[in-house]
């Protein structure tokens, strides 16, 4: 029965796959680069253009969305179709309050978590005993049924949706100009960070591993497996939200359109491009998600089909994600 | 006193008749086993005291409460832990994080706590991390505590899902073939260690197995199964000495080793 054999290698010898990342590993050096990035991303806007900004605007967003589902999918091995609805929650929640009542940008956040978890506790308390790829159907019907109520509904604008979404302040100081909002989504996306990062090392972040990898044997040890795939179904729900609502002020108008199956793909696919469950994984797969258009936006029409082909190629060589795998 | 009794137990699948009309129970502070012939419906038994399968009829009393149909989690809260017959852990945590997966049901840190880091949640961490590591140590594998478990040898991995089940606190602890790809000497070792579980942390066992000379040496009372049905109850020389038992077990297994 020594089909596990004995002589692979210790903890202590754990290895990457990759050179320049071997160098990564030692903490000093990992501060370096961290530091390093921070401070290009504090900057930037001191010596860039508009577009600069508003393409790195849409990172930290596509940042913080992306981080909210690998809270689904990455965590908690959850295949959903249908983030976008989170995000279409928030977004309304945000546009119908301060548009319709008059209510400040500020206290539609609380508003819009309120709404994420319903909206979480709603499609996934009857789903999550559903296996992986019976939920995957389900959650592509409930992002639709998202849109098109939003769509129908005389509150959420019909199909030319809400406009004129007041633009928020903080202590009489006008969030306006893009480069303020390049910071609060900078911020964002930090936060959305530091968050990921404690729930992934905690009693609760283990929980979702162990039922990621045996459903069965974590039931056997006590987890209320439906209770904590719940868990992170909201917790995503909540960072769609919030994003939503930030998103809704800087557009200062929302379409039914922005919230398409399509714009959930596109999320999923930064998850699983850059390499689920690996918080930097994720981080460069809203990166390229986001730069890759841009960057190659002289091919015009034919971007998309280049951009598909090097996912396609991506997902060859590397079907764990772009991040590498901590192997030991 | 009986710390679990089952009583007229039935279950069927798609009209195939699993286990009928079993009665049996197991004695606070025993150690006790289930044998019979392959496919003569023991793991069934297990999965049905463990909530994974819900047996059609009958009644399974646990520590003084009805846990008949009830989901695994919450039995494994109640205080009764398992191990599987084929290994099941986590293969791609370490060891560590394999024990640390049966204090979950016994802490409670959620989100806030998790982000925030309070005081409260850090030294549940830390309270989590010395019970399972105490855990690691009284099965004997403390040193490999931070390798992936895949890694690590079968027997050890054995003791991995051990020192697991003792990280849920049990009262009851079910071990389903636990000598199954073991060594002389491993096997040596289990017996030692199950004596060690009851004697040293009071944990009532019951345990499945093929290997006559493990049972015989380890159980207080044995309970033997055929086709799903009781057939003979006792000590070791009772159960060794029942014509039944000799005719529907150990006599078919001496012709299929001959």
């Amino acid at each position: 029965m020594d089909r596990i054999d004995a002589k692979a290698p210790t903890s202590a010898e754990v290895t990457h796959p990759g050179g320049p990342l071997r160098w990564l590993e030692s903490q000093k050096n990992r501060l370096i680069v961290l530091s390093v990035l921070a401070l290009m991303a504090m900057f930037l806007p001191l010596i860039s253009n508009n577009y600069v900004l508003e393409v790195m605007t849409n990172v930290w967003f596509y940042v913080m969305l992306c981080l909210g589902l690998n809270i689904v999918v990455g965590y908690a091995g959850l295949l959903d179709l249908g983030y976008a609805a989170f995000f279409a929650v928030g977004a309304y929640t945000t546009g119908i309050l301060t548009s319709h009542f008059g209510v400040n940008f500020w206290l539609t956040i609380p508003a819009a978590v309120f709404f994420s978890i319903c909206a979480g506790v709603i499609i996934g308390g009857p789903t999550l005993r559903l296996r992986s790829d019976y939920l995957a159907i389900v959650t592509l019907g409930f992002g639709e049924i998202v849109r098109i109520i939003a769509r129908n509904l005389e509150i959420t604008g019909g199909a030319s949706g809400l406009i004129g979404i007041e633009k928020p302040s903080l202590f009489g100081f006008e969030i306006s100009q893009i480069s303020h909002f390049y910071y609060v989504f900078l911020v964002l996306a930090c936060l959305a960070c530091f968050v990921s990062y404690r729930l992934q090392h905690s009693r609760l972040g283990r929980a979702w591993q162990y039922v990621r990898e045996d459903e069965d044997a974590a039931e056997a040890m006590g987890i209320d497996r439906v209770a904590i795939k719940l868990y992170a179904y909201v917790i995503g729900a909540i960072f769609g939200g919030v994003a939503g609502c930030f998103f809704a002020a800087k557009m200062t108008a929302i379409s039914p359109e922005t919230f398409t199956f399509q714009q959930s793909v596109l999320i999923l696919l930064g998850v699983v491009l850059g390499g689920m469950g690996k918080i930097p994984g994720v981080i460069i797969g809203a990166f390229a998600l986001v730069l890759f258009p841009e960057v190659f936006r002289d091919l015009g029409s034919s971007r998309i089909l280049v951009f598909a082909i090097v996912m396609l190629v991506i997902m060859l060589y590397r079907p764990e994600g772009i991040w590498p795998e901590k192997k030991s | 006193m009986a710390l679990l009794k089952v009583e007229n137990l039935g279950l069927s699948f798609a009209g195939l008749q699993v286990i009928k009309e079993l009665n049996f129970s197991v004695e606070k502070g025993s150690i006790a086993s289930l044998i019979g012939p392959n496919g003569a419906g023991k793991t069934s038994v297990f999965n049905c005291l463990t909530g994974f399968y819900k047996p059609n009829s009958g009644q399974i009393i646990f520590d003084g409460k009805g846990i008949t149909r009830k989901r695994p989690y919450k039995i494994t809260r109640r205080g009764m832990a398992r191990t599987f017959q084929n290994l099941r852990l986590f293969k791609k945590m370490t060891v560590l994080e394999n024990v640390m997966s049966g204090m979950h049901c016994r802490t409670s840190a959620g989100a806030i706590g998790a982000i925030l880091r309070t005081g409260a949640q850090r030294r549940e961490e830390a309270e989590i991390k010395e019970f399972c590591e105490s855990c690691l140590d009284f099965v004997g594998i403390l040193d490999e505590k931070d390798r992936t478990a895949s890694n690590l040898s079968y027997g050890h991995q054995r003791r991995v899902e051990w020192a697991r089940a003792l990280a849920t606190r049990p009262k009851l602890l079910l071990l389903d073939e636990p000598a199954a790809g073991l060594n002389f000497d491993e096997k040596q070792q289990l017996i030692e260690l199950i004596k060690r579980i009851r004697d040293e942390l009071n944990i009532t066992i019951l345990l499945i197995e093929h290997d006559m000379g493990l049972v015989m040496k380890v159980s207080e009372m044995i309970t033997v199964i055929d086709y799903g049905q009781k057939i003979a109850q006792g000590n070791a020389e009772d159960v060794q000495n029942d014509p039944r038992v000799i005719e529907a077990y150990l006599g078919r297994e001496e012709d299929e080793v001959a």
